[in-house]
């Protein structure tokens, strides 16, 4: 009975291999794969004719699938080293578990070389794609220079001007309860964003967030404390509208003038003009984070897996996805994609005015911040570190849990998790 | 007559050479038709080995392993039963346990106590619309969740939501607050699977012979005693049934809370069921190892509570199918 169903089970096997063979030849006529997401397939799918250019006998096959399933399917690919692309592109959330995991080739060994690029982007970008073990894993392509981006005419409305906003977190928080009484606008969509932000401030040079250079768990440095405090007065003076990012309540708060601020990456400036608030074009404007803080949020990267078929064309296309300054520059007048390329941020380009900004030079100060976000160290639990603080963070302004607590429990869950 | 033998041996060998292929081809057909039930089987056998047999037996293998997926099958390293040891002691994890019953109760519960009723009045009281009734009610089980979720996420908005506007008194933010996430996420999975439960209940009640009800109506039984002490004794082996569907169902419930609560939403830890934290341990964390031994104690949870069902009163049931 077993014989003629493994005999028929093995003529199916050579019938698959042999319709799944020339699929394998045409990909050898060094065709390389880019597997990404949008928005930033857009970046790619521009560049192209540039690319065939300069190398018409490498084609370029992208596929883009949607952010989260994207970053499933490449977890699932480096797991069985099957489906990988030649070139995959990360999202900042993932970068630090991604390189950590030693999937990717490290560029700074021969034939890469990256060393010799060191100096061409931002510092804290090659911090981002360097795992423990000092290995580049990944080369930058667009950053998000950390912004206060808040409603010029709103803030006007409440008599208040853009130094109540920035000059620290205290005259922040009274320039909020301000606002929301003239205007009834909220300053901040969630106060996590305040926690988010505040935990970064006071970084010793080489220290991450949530873990120290040995691994250790420093969840509950002051730093945290004062965050916890922070964002729970802001929540309790009513000047948060309680909105997760990307709901339709969020998206509706910026239409209808009742979120009148948001610290994010400067790219959201580009995504308010494109989608999220068009209407309110010329309203906003860009102001420094508050309390002389600078910090990055977001960014994309290009690497290279360990098991891809062509390196070598891969590492061609991801030098001139990154280091090429007029794919950069390209990336940044079509997308609003802020370049990680100092070559390309120093173009007259950066320096013209923001139409949707109120004619603010916005592309100087998001220079000016890059320059100055510190090389903070990532580590490949980060994202679930985030998690835990959150979760705790919601603990305290919902059920009015002790800060303390709630930063010791998120230490031990960390701890506990981060184990291995 | 040396002659006359071969050219008799040789007429002797043409007459057999097509005898014998003839029978070789009747061997070959025999063998084929032998072979063809295999053939038009092994599709699906070929199918449940690779996308069910050989998934489930490598997650036994997985949950005995240390694996960063993103390291490659090279990383894995054996560590025994420490996943399952870790599994339990996080808090998360008993977190959406405590989630995952709370669910299964407040949407499961009221999708029977409904249902039962509400099955009743439909096969006693429509005559022509039943159809149509039924299948008002059977739609949102069709719908896709995707679609299910914008439709409730928009219902469910704080400040634009239709239900806010309609009930009295502040604003309500259904998806942003602890205390109402949970509530508002039951009411869809209860929405989404009444219909189901309906349907059942209506197939069981057909084949109630109209004669007990008769019986019933002479003997001076109202309509309530009628559904009390008539459909109902003769439900119980299709409650036992859709009860068992409900509870496989409702532990594993993932899909309406992870498509209507975002994952960075405050809230997020509050409606996080076993599987949502399974597939946060494998996706957000990389540690595959525990997922898998998070979804084999999920599998042993499932299995001791459809016993315990089947003991309760499924013995009952199936002895009243007997009868």
């Amino acid at each position: 009975m077993s014989k003629p169903f493994l005999a028929i089970a093995f003529a199916v096997a050579i019938f698959l291999t042999g319709a799944l063979a020339p699929a394998r030849e045409a990909r050898a006529a060094t065709t390389i794969t880019l597997a990404t997401f949008p928005d930033l397939d857009r970046a790619a799918r521009a560049a192209l004719p540039r690319w065939h250019a300069l190398h018409p006998d490498i084609d370029v096959r992208i596929v883009s699938l949607q952010y989260a399933d994207h970053h499933n399917a490449m977890t699932t690919a480096l797991a069985t080293g099957s489906g990988l692309p030649d070139v995959m592109a990360v999202d900042f959330k993932f970068i630090g578990k991604f390189v950590g995991s030693g999937g990717f080739e490290d560029l700074y060994q021969p034939p890469y070389g990256a060393g010799a690029l060191r100096d061409a982007f931002v510092p804290y970008t090659l911090a981002q794609a360097t795992n423990a073990k000092g290995e580049l894993g990944a080369l930058p392509a667009d950053i998000g220079p950390g912004t206060l981006l808040y409603r010029a005419d709103l803030v006007a409305k409440a008599g208040l001007v853009e130094a109540d906003l920035t000059r620290d977190w205290d005259s922040f928080i009274a320039a909020g309860i301000k606002l929301k009484t003239a205007t009834g606008a909220c300053i901040l969509a969630s106060s996590t964003d305040i926690v988010d932000i505040v935990i970064r401030s006071d970084l010793p040079a080489g220290q991450g967030i949530y873990f120290d250079r040995n691994g250790k768990v420093l969840v509950g440095e002051p730093r945290f404390v004062r965050a916890f405090e922070l964002g729970r007065r802001a929540h309790q003076a009513g000047i948060d509208a309680g909105t997760t990012m990307w709901t339709n309540e969020w998206v509706a708060g910026f239409r209808s003038d009742r979120i009148a601020g948001q610290m994010m990456g400067a790219w959201l400036a580009g995504h308010l003009k494109n989608w999220l608030a068009p209407a309110t074009a010329g309203k906003w404007r860009s102001a420094p984070l508050p309390g002389g803080l600078f910090a990055s949020y977001g960014g994309s990267f290009y690497a290279i897996p360990r098991h891809a078929q062509h390196k070598a064309e891969a590492w061609q296309f991801v030098r001139f996805m990154t280091a090429d300054r007029q794919t950069q520059l390209d990336a940044l007048t079509q997308f609003g994609n802020f370049p990680a390329l100092i070559a390309a941020q120093q173009d007259p380009v950066v320096d013209q005015p923001v139409a949707f900004l109120g004619g603010q030079h916005a592309g100087v100060l998001w220079r000016d911040t890059a320059a100055r976000v510190p090389a903070i160290p990532v580590d490949k639990y980060d994202a679930m570190a985030t998690d835990a603080v959150r979760a705790e963070y919601q603990n305290v302004i919902a059920r009015g849990k002790d800060i303390h607590e709630a930063l010791a429990d998120a230490r031990w869950l960390i701890e506990h998790r981060a184990r291995r | 007559m040396n002659t006359m033998l071969s050219s008799e041996s040789a007429i002797a060998a043409s007459e057999s050479a097509p005898a014998r292929a003839i029978a070789r081809a009747a061997a070959r057909r025999r063998r084929l038709r032998k072979l063809a039930p295999y053939a038009f089987i092994s599709p699906f056998f070929i199918l449940f080995a690779v996308f069910g047999l050989f998934p489930l037996l490598f997650s036994i293998w997985l949950s005995l392993h240390q694996w960063d997926a993103a390291s490659g099958l090279a990383a894995m390293h054996w560590v025994g039963l420490e996943n399952y040891k870790y599994a339990v002691t996080d808090p998360w994890f008993s977190k959406s346990l405590l989630n995952t019953l709370w669910f299964a109760l407040a949407s499961g519960v009221p999708q029977h106590l409904v249902a039962l009723p509400l099955a009743f009045f439909i096969h006693m009281s429509l005559k022509r619309s039943r159809n149509f009734v039924v299948g008002a009610y059977f739609v949102p089980y069709v719908t896709s969740s995707v679609a299910i979720a914008l439709i409730f996420t928009t219902l469910f908005s704080k400040d634009f939501g239709v239900v806010n506007a309609i009930l009295p008194g502040p604003p309500i933010d259904w998806l942003g607050d602890s205390f109402w996430a949970r509530p508002a996420i039951a009411f869809v999975v209860f929405w989404r699977y009444l219909g189901w439960n309906v349907v059942l209940y209506l197939s069981a009640l057909q084949v109630i012979s109209g004669d007990l009800y008769e019986a019933a109506t002479l003997d001076g039984a109202s309509r309530w005693q009628q559904f009390r002490f008539v459909a109902l004794p003769l439900l119980k082996p299709m409650m036992f049934f859709a009860i068992t569907l409900t509870l496989i169902g409702n532990l594993q419930l993932f899909e309406e809370p992870f498509i209507l609560i975002p994952p960075d939403s405050g809230v997020a830890t509050d409606v996080m069921t076993t599987a949502m934290f399974m597939y946060r341990m494998a996706f957000s964390d990389g540690d595959f190892g525990t997922a898998s031994a998070v979804s084999w104690l999920l599998f042993f949870l499932i299995a001791a509570l459809t016993y315990a069902n089947g003991r309760l009163f499924g013995k009952e049931g199936a002895s009243d199918v007997g009868r």
